[in-house]
Parts: structure tokens; sequence; C-alpha cells
């Protein structure tokens, strides 16, 4: 019971250094878990496909489109049991800085694939009646305030001119992973535009997206709806939407890469700053410890104090840095905007930041602890601070 | 009459372990202050170095990107006839009709597809782009399936070496030579002759219109004609903007991110630097009395402290700096969102950016020292001396 006690009030003793210490800690641990929930979200296009749907593209890249006869022939292709032709629009909303992805999509096969873009039954089928409507997500619908009923101007890039949708259905998330800061739209509105203003560009789609009937023969059929097209004009390259999801990642790895080795860094600097406090507090009191060896406790005992009163500061600084890294996380995610679709602070985030808390601890205490259990009765009574 | 420098360099000196780390603090927060800003001066240098000042460059308007832009053939002639456009040495005008198709290569080391931009050229693309020079094999023969690839692309994807060939569009391209356009953005890309690329990929139109100015002056004449005129609509913007503008998110998110993180981890770093000096007053309250008892006056004890800890702060930006000069040997790849391709760039040192660090490693120093020097300059000598 001493131990813990004499733990406590050692801890207390430096009120302002230990605040201040306290403080930092804070500030890292709350960096970090930030840090790495901003990685995790730009992996969460990844974690949020499903495995029985596939992509196929253009063999060449994602911006060469494919002819638009291409769907029956992959819905011909054995096991697969739904086909999507669906576009990237790349629209602008008034100016390029409020991006957020759109998608001319078939919706009914569409809708069917994703079941988790929870859409009210009514609001879909205005939706489908309406030639110019949209679907848009929650997220998106009240960064931007639409509402069912509103227009949303869009000036497109890929597609040239401006086009006027009507938001006809707004969807929920359907799990915690889901996306919904997206747009779609008909591809048909898309096409029949496309065939009037540039007729070379239409009946052309960016991507299919497949269902499979069975998840486990997802490879033979992507091999299958790829030999379809060997040797034509456009060779396909079909992959799970998984696959798809972080091929996008990996190019963008380095930025992803930067980031992990920053929130490290943080961890770096606040072990600095820990040890620092845990070295002069150690030196400070160097004739107390002489003088409870005196009396008789071990120099296991002296280090263990140290040891303790380090972890002791780790340790309130972790639990009130990882309860603020959500509030912080969820506001920050709001400043966001859409940047950030899906942003959740994992489990796995905090069991790291306890574990960074506890080495931190653990290291900081590390050199003083040794020194003060290895100091010499004599020598220690005569130091002065 | 100030406190001799001795007195504060001595005093670091014997408490090495804490100097050590609290300076080592500041040299990782200076570091990473200092590498995002050379990131961003290196992304910056490479797009800058990638547009000629009287160049101008011609797209479909509201496509912000050559990939997603189509000028076609009667378009192209219309901007080549236009009076602003330099005429070179045989008598044609300087103008490169380009076509810009995406293709994915493997990466040579992970064998990851990565997005790579091939670029169709017309006849005077080297006239316009001076900075490129073939430092490896040939050009290409006009007419031929062959290709010359840029060299950081060259280093890092696989098949993309002379006498190789890359397959794509249902066509072989020997890889005839190798260009090195002295850190622009070309050297991430794959040149190869233009109506064999249309051709290729049945394509009508070209994506860009790339033209030299008589005189960069002439360039608002040539935008107001070509904006007013009804048969064309394409945006004309001069090269250098264009590619500003082609970086403008990727710089940005990288100087925002810097940012933020620079200025919460200081804070980390100044609290170390408050931790150390108010230790370093309370182990010397007794030193302070006799040095005031001595006739020292506060503004002196003030301002020994302060120095101590911008000495410190000094240390840790010197260190942060020499940390972040290693970075200048690494090259980062990344994906740039409005282009959609491979963009290759280095971190780049430049002396301001070593001043701001050091000034912001100072700047550290005197905040986290500020509050422990008033409060060792405010100790009353009696109090001081007893306290000893």
């Amino acid at each position: 019971m001493h131990f813990f006690k004499l733990i406590t009030r050692n801890t207390l003793r430096h009120k302002l250094r230990t605040a201040l210490t306290v403080l930092g800690l804070v500030i890292a641990f709350l960096s970090f878990g930030l840090l790495q929930t901003i990685v995790d979200a730009w992996y969460h296009g990844a974690e949020a496909a499903a495995p029985n749907r596939l992509i196929t593209r253009n063999a060449v890249s994602l911006t060469i489109p494919l002819p638009k006869h291409y769907r029956e022939k992959v819905r011909a292709v054995q096991g697969v049991k739904t086909v999507a032709a669906a576009n990237w629009f790349a629209g602008v909303y008034k100016d390029p800085k409020n991006f957020f992805p759109q998608f001319a999509v078939e919706a009914v096969p569409y809708f069917s694939m994703y079941p988790e873009y929870r859409l009210a039954e009514d609001e879909f089928r205005d939706f489908l009646r309406d030639r110019k409507g949209a679907v848009v997500g929650r997220k998106l619908a009240q960064t931007f305030g639409f509402k069912v009923g509103d227009v949303v101007p869009l000036k497109g890039t890929i597609f040239p001119g401006n086009w006027d949708f009507v938001v006809r259905a707004i969807y929920d998330a359907g799990e915690e992973k889901t996306d919904t800061s997206l747009l779609f739209f008909h591809w048909d509105y898309l096409n029949e535009t496309m065939k009037q203003r540039f007729p070379l560009r239409a009946n052309q789609t960016g991507i299919f997206i497949v269902e499979v009937n069975d998840v486990d023969r997802a490879a033979a059929i992507s091999e299958d709806i790829d030999k379809q097209f060997k040797n034509s004009t456009a060779e396909t390259l079909t992959e799970t939407e998984q696959a798809f999801q972080i091929g996008f990642v990996k190019q963008t790895e380095a930025i992803v890469i930067a980031i992990r080795l920053v929130s490290f860094v943080v961890i770096f600097i606040i072990l600095a700053v820990m040890a620092n406090t845990m070295a002069m507090t150690a030196r400070e009191r160097l004739g107390e410890y002489a003088t409870l060896k005196a009396l008789g406790f071990g120099p296991g005992y002296v280090a263990a104090l140290i040891f303790g009163e380090s972890l002791a500061i780790a340790a309130v600084g972790c639990v009130i840095g990882i309860a603020l890294t959500f509030p912080i996380g969820e506001w920050f995610a709001g400043e966001m905007g859409t940047l950030f679709p899906v942003f959740e602070v994992s489990t796995e985030t905090v069991a790291l930041q306890a574990a960074c808390a506890l080495a931190v601890g653990l290291i900081a205490a590390a050199l003083p602890a040794r020194r003060a259990a290895g100091v010499r009765i004599v020598e220690g009574l005569r130091s002065i601070g | 009459m100030s406190i001799p420098l001795r007195y504060t360099l001595r005093n670091l000196w014997t408490r090495k372990l804490t100097t050590v780390l609290t300076a080592g603090g500041m040299a990782l927060v200076v570091f990473v202050f200092a590498a995002v800003q050379m990131l961003d001066t290196g992304l910056r240098a490479t797009l800058v170095a990638t547009g000629q000042p009287d160049n101008v460059l011609v797209t479909r308007r509201g496509s912000n990107a050559e990939i997603s832009s189509g000028v076609d053939r009667v378009q192209a002639a219309i901007i080549e006839s236009q009076p602003e456009i330099a005429v070179s040495t045989d008598g044609t005008r300087l103008v490169s009709k380009e076509a810009v198709i995406l293709i994915t290569l493997p990466k040579r080391e992970s064998g990851q597809a990565t997005n790579v931009t091939t670029r169709g050229i017309g006849d005077d693309a080297y006239s316009l782009r001076p900075q490129v020079r073939l430092v490896q094999g040939r050009a290409f023969e006009a007419g031929a399936t062959e290709a010359v690839v840029g060299k950081s692309l060259a280093a890092r994807f696989e098949g993309a070496t002379v006498g190789s060939v890359l397959r794509f569009g249902g066509r072989e391209w020997r890889v005839v030579g190798i260009f090195d356009s002295g850190g622009a953005a070309f050297d991430s890309e794959v040149w190869v002759d233009a109506d064999q690329l249309m051709q290729a990929f049945r394509r009508q139109a070209y994506s860009s219109v790339i033209a030299r100015l008589t005189d960069a002056a002439q360039f608002d004449a040539l935008k107001a004609r070509i904006e007013a005129d009804p048969r064309v609509t394409l945006d004309v913007k001069r090269e250098r903007v264009f590619y500003e503008e082609q970086s403008q998110a990727l710089s940005k998110f990288i100087s925002y991110l810097g940012l933020t993180l620079s200025i919460i981890f200081s804070i980390g770093a100044m609290i170390g630097a408050t931790i150390t000096m108010h230790a370093s007053v309370s182990n010397r309250i007794g030193e302070i009395g006799t040095l005031r008892a001595l006739g020292f006056r506060r503004s002196a004890v003030l301002l020994a402290f302060l120095f101590e800890s911008i000495l410190l702060g000094a240390i840790g930006g010197a260190v942060g700096v020499a940390l972040a000069s290693v970075m200048q040997l690494v090259q980062i790849s990344t994906l740039n969102w409005q282009s959609f391709a491979e963009l290759a760039f280095t971190f780049t040192l430049t002396p301001r950016i070593i001043v701001v660090s050091f000034v912001f490693a100072v700047v550290m120093g005197v905040i986290g020292g500020f509050l422990p020097a008033v409060r060792a300059a405010r100790l009353k000598i009696v109090d001081a001396l007893r306290a000893a």
C-alpha cells in the first residue's frame, strides 16, 4: 500500500511539471490517434468492398472506356448474376474545392448489388421515374444541405457542359463503413445526352460492376470475362472490388507511408519529453533514494518507484488522449466534409495508443531507474539536486 | 551588466542528458517542419520546370487535365494558324499536337500496376521543350511504333529500359531511348508518335495543343481571340500556369497537413523546453540569489535563462535541418490526383527553408523558456538566498 502512496505523492510533488508532461502526452497521443485514423480512412474503400463484386475495366487503364455492348457478353459468362455499367463523372459543384464523387449508374441492377445503400422504397421509385433524378448520400446531403426536390447543378470536366440533376432520394449507411458522400444518377441520361453532344463518345462506359453467384469462383469468373475480349479492340481487366480499391490506395502509398512515419515521430518527440522529466525527477531525488536504501529497501524497490511514477504519468496522459480522440476526430471529420467519407477511430488505433503509452512509460524510466538503483548510499546522500 | 555566456553554456553541458533530450525533441519537430516544406517545394519545382514561360497549352474548355480533354483536328488547325504563334526555322509553325493517354505499367520492385502518362507528340515537341535531352539511345522514328521514356520512369518501371518492349493499345512499342527533362514532370512519362498512338487507341481528337508564342506578352491577345471564336470551345493557358494548377490539390494537401502537424508537434516540444527550463530554474534558486546579490539586474537573469532556452532551440534547429537535408537523397513518387498519373519528385532544400526552420526552432525556444525565465527574474534576493 505504501508503495502506491509513495508513487502518488511523488507524482504530485511537482504539480506544474507533471501537468505539463501530461499535457504533452495528451497532445502526442491525440495526434497519433488522429493520424492513424486518417490512414484507416484512406483504406476505407477497400474495407467496404464486398467479396462477391467484381470490377471490369479497360486493360489499358481506367481512363479508357469500354463499349456498352460488352455488358451482354459479360452477363452471359457462367456464374455472373448481375451486371451494371457505371461511369465516373467528375463534375464540379460550384467550385472545384466542393469535391464529391459522382457516378452514372444503371440504377436497378446497381442498387440491387449494393444493399448497404439503404433507400426508402417510394423515394427510389421516384428516382427511377425521373430521367434527371439523382440519389445522394446522407453525409453529402448534410454537407451541402441537399433536400429531396433540390436541383444540383454540376459542371462537367470529362463530359463537357452543364448538367442539372434533381435529388429524388437520399440513402443511408447500411453498415458502419458505408460511404454516404456519393451522388448517383442515371447512366442512360448520361449516354443519351452524349449521343446528342458527342456522338463519337456515346455508348461507352467506364466500368462494369459484376456480381457473382459464388464467391469462391470469383477468380475463375474474372478470367472467363477477360477471355471473352482477348485480342479485341478493348481488352478488359477484371478484379475483385477490393483489389480495385487497393490499386488506388497503392498509387498514393507514398503519402500513406509518410503519414505513418510522422505519426511515430510524434511518439519519439513525446518520449524525449517524458524521458527528460523522469531524468530530472530522479536526479533531484537521488538523496531520497539513498535514504530509502539506507533504511533497508532494495534497489529493485527504488527502481519500481521510478517505473511506477513514469507509468502513472504515461497512463493518465494516454487515457485523456484516447478519450479526446473520439470527439476531436468527429469534429475534424465534420470540418473536412466529404474528403474523408468514413472517419472512425478503430479499436486497433486505441490499442496502439495504449501500447505506445506503455512503451513510452517504460523507456522513459529505464535510465533514471538504473542510475537510482545502482547509486551508492554515501554518494546519493552527498548529492544535491 | 550581463551574465557571461559561459555560465549558460556550462549549465547546458553539466546536464547533458536533459539537454540532449530536450534539443532532440525539438530537432524532430524541426525535421518534420522542414521535410514537409522541402516536399512541397520539390513538387512545385517539378511542375514549374515542366512549363516554359512563352509556351501556351490549349485544352477543351472546362477539362482540367489533358486526359479529359479533346481537341479535334479542325480546332487544332485553327490554333496553329493564329498570328501570335511563332514560326520554326523550317517555316512551319512551332506547334505540337499531342494525344495523352494513361496506361498502367507494373513497378519494378513491387509489381504494383501504376498509372503512367503516355504522350503522343508532334514534330516540334522537342523544340518546344528545350529542357528535354536524350541521355541514352535515340529519338523514335516518325511513324514507327517506338517509344522514348523519361529517366525516373526508366528507373522505376518494368520494361522501361532501352531495347525492351512496352505493350499497350494492341501494339508492341520498342523503347529506343531515355530522356532527361531536368526534373520536370516529363521524367515520369512515355513519349511516342502522336499519330501512331491515336491509331492504336482509335482516337479522333488530340488531347492538347502546345504552341510557342512569338513573344510571351502576346498571350492575352491570343487568349481573347480564341475564347471569342465561336468555332472552338477551348481553354488557353500559359503552360506554366497549367502545370501549377495540376499540382494545386496535392500541394495544398501536403502543406496543410504539414503545417497542422508542425504546430501540434511544436506544442509538445515547447512543453519539453518549459519543463527543462523550470527545473533549471528550481535547481539554481540559490545561484540566482547569489547573482542578484552580486549586482546583476533582473533583466540580466531573465536574459541568461532565455538565452539558455534559445540555445536549446538553436541546437535542435541545427540538428533538425541537418537531418532534413539528408532527405534530399530520397525521391517520392505518388499519384497526382488532378492528372491521375504517377508523378515523381524530390525533397528540395532551399536557403529559405533553412532560415525559416531555424527561426522556427529559436521561436520554440523563446516561447518555451519565457515563463521560467520570468520566474527566475522575479525571485526576491532574500528568498532566493534563503532557499539555497
